[in-house]
Parts: structure tokens; C-alpha cells; sequence
């Protein structure tokens, strides 16, 4: 029987499987989600179990597609999404598929090191290049200056294209270096050459204009060439030494300049050769990712599947005798012939279709999970109740309940029609855009929490604007809809003489000399929905409100905490523990009807018998209710003074059966229990005479005696936290009437504060005034009062619920339903990751 | 007085309308109890709010404190009889 008020009923199978059709029969339930699977080998280890190789094979693979799409992401190609759901592949398959994704794995991987190595001689010959034509610069100009100079020199007739006679020329033989250094490195390597070689070598350097990627590391930097002059070996040593210490690349450089045009045309050859290679290599690389790319997420998802059946089939019992299968399962009820299809269908595909799987129903004494059937609509919630705990197996399901208390007491402390408008169009939005926006920012957390709670956050911004009608604050300012039940009576004079009035309910408190001046300004008839709209212009509208909110906070925190103790008495019934009844259900109803039923009566009796003109007299409900508790029936303030005639009787009756609550509680079910246990006792001696009996007789009084101080410890906690529960919880209710204070409060700051300055200017200086003024005014409001006190009240209204309300009936000590199912399996890793 | 009847029996009305006689008339399928769970529920939660609110202003203990220029401005705007 399917009901949405308890967690499905559950069944506990055992199934046998064919060696041959388990694999197949597996991807069949897999596809459904309908068994939970238990872990028959708890004490095998992870590495000594069946099908640890098939596992690790699907790991291996699930490695190498993992290495193909970050390639494929690092190029920016597209992975195409399959269309439909790719079903579990067979285990020859599985072999297919395995080489196919090594093959793959094995050409990029050739292809990126292939490709690596050229770019890097590439990049290498680039530099060579620049160092050429650089130095080729050098040497002009140093052949410029030595024709100046040999001009003026008479010196012997040198070659003028001989480096080296130039240099005998002028009486010294010099070596040179040359190469190519970043840019950042040059002056450092500058001073240590000069400091090292003590001032002996000359330097010329000149800057590369390009960017060029440097060969080691593939960035691109700033390089300059560089071409270090020195006399003698051991120069020429450290020169080398600080140039391999500064990461400079030194090429050889010949010094005939006919060799240089030669090695200049040589190296321009090979960069195209190069080039053209590159390019080659990359368009294979796209080639090869834009072909995968296509296939490569049907394939994940297949790995996937497969790693997942095998998991689950480690987890069977292989009986060797039977030659099958043992696998042991939670299934709910309704469920179970979706179960046999299943596994007929598994059995068929797989070929071994003569001697099917057979599933047996079986009993056990453990818990079964617990299983809701859930919507979209109802997910939300159900999340909401479990977050604090699983509801017991078959337990009442508060979630049906606080699917309209939760967004009600929420919107209780929100209270505003105006952000409850804005509240409401935010969630419409995600409501009606939900099948498109379902893929989009899964990687944000936190839009993915808005977007999971949109259908609560839609039935909180809609009961929102019902309490803010009710309260009358629409951005802190009032709607007028049907007219005021006050009036303004007083005349000039009167208006004249003071900065501030009191609006009278009533005549006939004030003097009574002048009547005229004070007639009846309360109409006798409330205004039709909520608050009237002048108290939102009046001074003391606090004063007003506070007594309002407060006495509707106290009124629905006992109501839900009453229908909190009816539920449970469903749940006595549910499970037949009639006991219950007598010895739980009825002592706390009654004590809680007693006191809190008793205020709120006293209560809505205030509020229809005492009028404006009795206000000096009108009674204090909360000193009334003290008094009750201490039996204290005074004469003097008359706030505290009887309300009624035989108040005295009334209450003391009404205490003394609270009182007796108490003791009942505590001791019913224990007595019970003790009766419960003497009448199986004495059972057992009459039925088994025996002489054996008394060792058993011993061990049971044993068993009793550490049972019975469990029973009455157990009791005497749980009395005496609902007896206090229900003071304090009814106590907690009234963070209802603060947070909506608060959040009024705020309203009407930031409008009066801040929207305010832009309204009260006139002109066109206010009307540029408010356009300004609006920006920090509507960030405020949605910053502060829409996401904090939102969430504040949200926390609040969830922490009424799971205290106040559950602990009256919800026990939450099950465990949930997780069904063996792809598609949950499929969802735990987002795939953009 | 009699305003104050009519009101309270139309609220009445409205709410127990949706909460009482629209349950019955939600047709057969998965979510029929479900809905009307939340019928209940809802037009109990807002009858009693705005029963809560109506009561209390019923017979009220003191008015509104004004200041003279609100109160001269209401006298104009609202004039002074009901």
C-alpha cells in the first residue's frame, strides 16, 4: 500500500544467478534502481575479492580516458554528450573496448612526444638564428671601426674579412663567446662576468624584438643576444661556466663570414622543414581528438557502468556447489515483480535463457531502509526532514506536513509582500526555466542548492506575500485597500497644543468635561485583512504589533506542537503499541491541553471581552499564567486580578491533572513493561517444567534487571524532556514574532534612511536624486534583507521543525534507501569537472 | 457589529471552502492525498493568521500615537467620518 504519509514497504530478496546471465542480469537492475544490494564478504579485503582484476582493468582504462579528454579539453575542442543513455557493454565487449582506448592512448601519447621534441629544435633553431643575424650586426660594425682604424693606423695589411689577423693586428687574440640569455637575466650575468673576470672581457650585447619560446620551459620571454670577448683559456672557462650558471644557450658562432651566410641559409632551410613538420604533427593530433571526441563520453559511461556491475557482483556470494550466484537484496514491494521481469530479461539477453535466476523472498529481523516515492516537488522537502535524521522504517513522514508549515513559519518571520514578490519571481524563474537550466553552473555549489530548493523557495516567497498583506508592509510602507478603521477627531485647538496624539478606541476614558474633543475614533469594526494602515504612520506601532505577533506565535507554536503529539498517536497505532497510547500519548496531550490549549483560550478570551475602555484593567496573560503555576490569587495590580468568576477552581483543577501527567508518564510504560515480563515468565514455567529452567529463570531475572534500569532510565529522560520541552519549545516559538520585528525594523530603515533622501527632494534635483538613491537602496534590500534575513529565517523556521515539531513524534533512526542505479552513479561526479 | 459578522463568516467561508469541499473534489492519481494534505494545511496556516490579526484589533486597548501634522493630514485626506 503506497502512501505518502510512511516510507514504502520493503522486502528483503535473495536472489540466484547464473555465473553466465549475473553480469547482464546486473546491467538490467542497474538500469532501473530498484534493489539495494548487501555486502554478503564484509571481512574479504578490497584486493582479495572475485572480480578485483576486472575492476582494476576498468580502472586502468578510466585512467587513459581520463588523460584523452584533458587533452582534448587542453585543444578546446567540443565533447559531443551521447544522445541516449549507452547501455552497459558486454564482457567480450569489454576486451573490444579496452584496446581501442589503449591503442588511442598509445598514439597521443607518441604524437605529444614527437611533437614536443620538435618544437623544442625548433625553438632551439629559432634562437640560433636570431644569435646569427645579431652577431652578424657585431662584426660590421667592428669591421667598420677596425677600417677607421687601420686607415688611420698604417698597420700591416690585414683581411679585412679575417677576424682573427684584425685582432693580431691590433697585438691581442681574442675568443669570443656567443649566445643567447633572457632579457631579466642580462644585467646580472653582466656584473658577474665583469666581477669574475675582473673587468677582462668585453661584452656586446643586442635585444631579440620577437618573443620567442624558450626551448626548456615553452614560455615565451624576452631574450637578448649577447657576444662575450676574452684573451686566454682560463677566461674562456669561466666565461663558459657563468653562461651554463645563468641558463644562457651558447651557439657556435664561426667567425668567417662567409661560413656564417652559409649556416645562416642552412638554419633558415631547416626552420621551414621544421615548420612544416609541426604543422603536419598537430593537424594529426586535432584529427585523432576530434575522432575521439566524438565517442569518448559513451565510452566513459560505459566504463563506468561496467566498474559498477562488477563492484556489485564482489559483493555475491559464489556458491561453488549450486555452481550460482547468491546475492542478497532490499526491494520495496511494489517492486518486485519489476524485479522478476528483470531478471528474465537479464537471463534472455545473456543466452543462457533455459535456466532462469530465481528470486526468493526472505525474512529477517533487520531494519530495512527506508524509501519515499518522491518528485521533483517533494525531493526538496524530503531532503529538509532527512538532513536532521531518516525517518524509522514505516515511521510517520513528517515531510507531507512541513511542506506547507515549513514556507508558512518562514514566512511568519519574513513577512513583507514586496520582497516576498521579488522572492516569489526568482523562483519562478528557475521553476519555469527548469529543464534548461538543470546542465547549466553544476560546478557552482551554490547555485545548485538555490536551484534544488527552487519549489521551497517558490512556496516561501508566495506565502511571503499573504503575511506581508496581513502584516500591511509592502517595503515597509502600508496598503490602504479597504479604508481605515481610524479617524482623526480632534479639532484645531486640540492639534495645536501638542506635537503628538493619541488616536482614542473609545471616549470615555479622558475627560469628561469636554467630550467634544475626544470622540470615537476606532470605527468598532477591524480593517478587513491584516493591520490597519495607520499604525504604519503612528509612533507606537511596535507597541501594537508586538502584542499581535507575540500571541499569534504563542498560538501556532502549540497548535503545530499539539498536532506534533496527534501524529504520534498515529504512529502508536501504525505499530500497534497500544501501551503507548495510554502510557505516552494521553499523559502528554492532556498536560499539554491543560496549560497551553487553557492560554489560548485565555487568550482569544482577551481579545473579545476587553475593549478600549477597560484598558487600565485588562488582565496581564502572562502574569495570570505564573500565577497558576504558583496558586497566587491576588487582589491589587488589576492586571492581576481574576477574569473570570470561578477562574480559582478552574485553574487549580486544570494544574492538578498537569501535575499528575507527570508521574504517569514516568511510571506507566515501565510498570508495563515490568507486567509484560513477570506474565512471559510465569508462561515459561508453566509450559517448560523442567529442571533446566531455573539456570534459564536466572539468566532472564539477570537479563531483567540491567533491561528494567535501562526502561526506567530511558522513561525518566524522555518525561522529563518533554515536560520541559513543552515550556521551552513554546518559549522558542516566539523567535516568530522577533525575526519579523527584525525584519521590519530594517525595512523601515532602509527606506527611511536611504530611499527616503532621493523621495523627499523636489524638483529635478529629487528626481536625479532618487535614481542615485535607488542603487544602494535595492543592493541593501536584496543583500541584507532578501539573502541574510532570508536565511535567517529560513534557519529558524527549519530549526522549529526539526526541534519543536519533531521531537514530539519523529524518532528518525533509519537508514535511507540507495539503490544500485546507473543513473545515480552517472550523477555523483559532475562531468565537467 | 454586523461588518464584523460578515467579515469573519466570509473569511470563514473562503478558507473552508479550499480547505474542506476542494479536497474532495481533487481526482484520483499518486499525488491526491498529497494535495490535499496541502490544501488543509494551507487554509488552516492562513485562516487562523488572518483570524489572529483580525481578533486583535477587534477591540483595541489604545490607538495610534500621531504626530499633529500626520493627524492634520489624515483629517483632511480621510475626512472624519467613517
Amino acid at each position: 500500500m503506497t502512501t505518502i504519509f510512511r516510507s514504502e514497504q520493503m522486502t528483503s530478496c535473495q536472489l540466484y544467478l547464473q555465473p553466465d546471465a549475473a553480469y547482464s542480469c546486473i546491467a538490467e537492475l542497474g538500469e532501473l534502481g530498484i534493489v539495494q544490494f548487501r555486502d554478503l564478504n564484509p571481512n574479504v579485503n578490497s584486493f582479495q575479492r572475485k572480480f578485483v582484476n576486472e575492476v582494476r582493468r576498468c580502472e586502468e582504462m578510466e585512467r587513459k580516458l581520463r588523460f584523452l579528454e584533458s587533452e582534448i579539453k587542453k585543444d578546446e575542442l567540443t565533447l559531443y554528450d551521447p544522445d541516449e543513455n549507452p547501455d552497459a557493454p558486454k564482457p567480450r565487449e569489454m576486451i573490444d573496448l579496452e584496446a581501442i582506448i589503449d591503442k588511442l592512448d598509445h598514439e597521443l601519447k607518441e604524437i605529444n612526444t614527437n611533437a614536443d621534441a620538435l618544437l623544442r629544435n625548433f625553438n632551439e633553431l629559432t634562437e640560433l638564428k636570431h644569435n646569427l643575424s645579431m652577431t652578424q650586426t657585431f662584426f660590421q660594425d667592428a669591421q667598420q671601426v677596425r677600417i677607421g682604424l687601420s686607415e688611420n693606423a698604417h698597420e700591416q695589411n690585414v683581411d679585412i674579412d679575417d677576424q682573427y689577423s684584425s685582432t693580431m693586428a691590433t697585438g691581442m687574440k681574442l675568443g669570443f663567446v656567443s649566445g643567447v640569455i633572457s632579457r631579466e637575466r642580462i644585467i646580472g650575468f653582466e656584473r658577474m662576468l665583469w666581477r669574475v673576470c675582473r673587468g677582462n672581457v668585453f661584452l656586446k650585447q643586442a635585444d631579440i624584438p620577437d618573443l620567442i619560446e624558450d626551448p626548456l620551459t615553452g614560455e615565451k620571454v624576452h631574450k637578448t643576444v649577447f657576444v662575450v670577448f676574452f684573451q686566454g683559456e682560463q677566461l674562456k672557462n669561466r666565461v663558459q661556466k657563468i653562461c651554463e650558471g645563468f641558463r644562457a644557450n651558447i651557439y657556435p658562432c664561426p667567425e668567417n663570414a662567409n661560413e656564417r651566410r652559409e649556416l645562416a641559409m642552412g638554419v633558415m632551410t631547416r626552420l621551414e622543414d621544421l615548420n612544416i613538420v609541426l604543422r603536419q604533427t598537430h593537424d594529426h593530433r586535432q584529427r585523432v581528438l576530434l575522432e575521439t571526441s566524438k565517442t569518448i563520453r559513451t565510452w566513459i559511461i560505459k566504463v563506468r557502468k561496467i566498474k559498477a556491475i562488477y563492484h556489485t557482483m564482489n559483493m555475491f556470494n559464489n556458491d561453488i556447489a549450486r555452481k550460482c550466484f547468491i546475492a542478497e537484496c532490499w526491494t520495496p514491494n511494489s517492486q518486485i515483480d519489476t524485479l522478476q521481469l528483470a531478471l528474465r530479461k537479464g537471463s534472455e539477453s545473456s543466452g543462457s535463457g533455459s535456466i532462469s535466476s530465481v528470486v526468493n523472498r526472505i525474512e529477517t529481523n533487520q531494519q530495512p531502509p527506508t524509501h519515499n516515492k518522491l518528485n521533483k516537488f517533494t525531493q526538496g522537502f524530503q531532503n529538509l526532514v532527512d538532513a536532521y535524521g531518516v525517518a524509522t522504517y514505516r515511521e510517520i513522514n513528517p515531510m507531507p506536513f512541513v511542506l506547507i508549515t515549513f514556507p508558512f513559519l518562514f514566512a511568519v518571520m519574513f513577512g513583507d509582500a514586496g520582497h516576498g514578490l521579488i522572492v516569489s519571481i526568482f523562483a519562478l524563474w528557475m521553476v519555469i526555466k527548469e529543464n534548461t537550466l538543470k546542465k547549466k553552473w553544476r560546478t557552482q555549489e551554490v547555485w545548485t542548492i538555490f536551484f534544488g530548493g527552487r519549489y521551497i523557495i517558490l512556496l516561501m516567497g508566495l506565502f511571503s506575500i499573504y503575511t506581508g498583506l496581513i502584516y500591511n508592509d509592502v517595503f515597509s510602507k502600508s496598503l490602504n485597500l479597504f479604508g481605515s478603521s481610524w479617524r482623526v477627531k480632534f479639532d484645531d485647538k486640540t492639534l495645536l497644543k501638542s506635537d503628538s496624539v493619541f488616536l482614542e478606541p473609545n471616549p470615555t476614558i479622558y475627560n469628561h468635561t469636554t467630550p467634544d474633543q475626544y470622540r470615537q475614533m476606532y470605527s468598532g469594526n477591524p480593517y478587513l485583512l491584516g493591520i490597519d494602515p495607520v499604525w504604519q504612520l503612528s509612533d507606537n506601532k511596535i507597541t501594537f504589533t508586538n502584542s499581535a505577533k507575540m500571541k499569534f506565535a504563542i498560538i501556532i507554536g502549540i497548535i503545530q506542537m499539539c498536532f506534533g503529539v496527534i501524529l504520534s498517536l498515529w504512529n502508536h497505532l501504525h505499530f500497534k503499541h497500544y501501551h503507548g497510547i495510554f502510557a505516552e500519548f494521553l499523559p502528554q496531550l492532556i498536560f499539554l491541553v491543560c496549560i497551553f490549549i487553557y492560554l489560548i483560550i485565555l487568550i482569544f478570551y482577551k481579545w473579545s471581552t476587553y475593549q478600549g475602555k477597560d484598558a487600565t484593567d485588562a488582565p496581564s496573560l502572562l502574569i495570570h499564567l505564573i500565577n497558576m503555576m504558583l496558586l497566587s490569587y491576588p487582589d491589587s495590580p488589576p492586571s492581576s486580578t481574576k477574569i473570570y468568576n470561578g477562574q480559582r477552581g478552574v485553574q487549580t483543577a486544570l494544574l492538578l491533572i498537569a501535575v499528575i501527567c507527570i508521574p504517569w508518564m514516568l511510571l506507566a510504560k515501565p510498570i508495563y513493561t515490568i507486567i509484560k515480563r513477570r506474565k512471559r515468565n510465569n508462561h515459561l514455567t508453566v509450559t517448560n517444567p523442567l529442571a533446566s529452567n531455573d539456570i534459564e529463570m536466572k539468566n532472564h531475572n539477570a537479563d531483567e534487571e540491567i533491561d528494567m534500569s535501562e526502561v526506567w532510565v530511558e522513561q525518566g529522560i524522555h518525561t522529563i524532556e518533554y515536560f520541559l520541552g513543552c515550556i521551552s519549545h513554546t518559549a522558542s516559538y516566539l523567535r516568530l514574532w522577533a525575526l519579523s520585528l527584525a525584519h521590519a525594523q530594517l525595512s523601515e530603515v532602509l527606506w527611511s534612511m536611504i530611499f527616503h533622501i532621493g523621495l523627499s527632494m523636489n524638483g529635478y534635483i529629487g528626481g536625479i536624486a532618487s535614481f542615485m538613491v535607488f542603487m544602494p537602496w535595492s543592493s541593501l534590500t536584496i543583500f541584507i534583507l532578501l539573502l541574510m534575513e532570508g536565511l535567517s529565517a529560513f534557519l529558524h523556521a527549519l530549526r522549529l521543525h526539526w526541534v519543536e515539531f519533531q521531537s514530539k513524534f519523529y524518532k528518525g533512526e533509519g537508514y535511507p534507501f540507495v539503490p544500485f542505479s546507473f543513473k545515480l552513479i552517472l550523477e555523483e561526479t559532475p562531468p565537467d569537472s | 457589529m454586523e461588518k464584523f459578522a460578515i467579515a469573519l463568516i466570509f473569511f470563514t467561508v473562503f478558507w473552508g471552502l479550499i480547505g474542506v469541499v476542494l479536497p474532495f473534489l481533487i481526482p484520483k492519481g499518486p499525488n491526491r492525498r498529497l494535495i490535499q494534505t496541502m490544501l488543509i494545511l494551507t487554509s488552516a496556516c492562513c485562516w487562523l493568521f488572518w483570524l489572529c490579526f483580525y481578533l486583535h484589533q477587534w477591540n483595541p486597548l489604545f490607538g495610534p500615537l500621531l504626530t499633529t501634522t500626520d493627524a492634520r493630514i489624515l483629517r483632511e485626506l480621510w475626512s472624519t467620518d467613517f
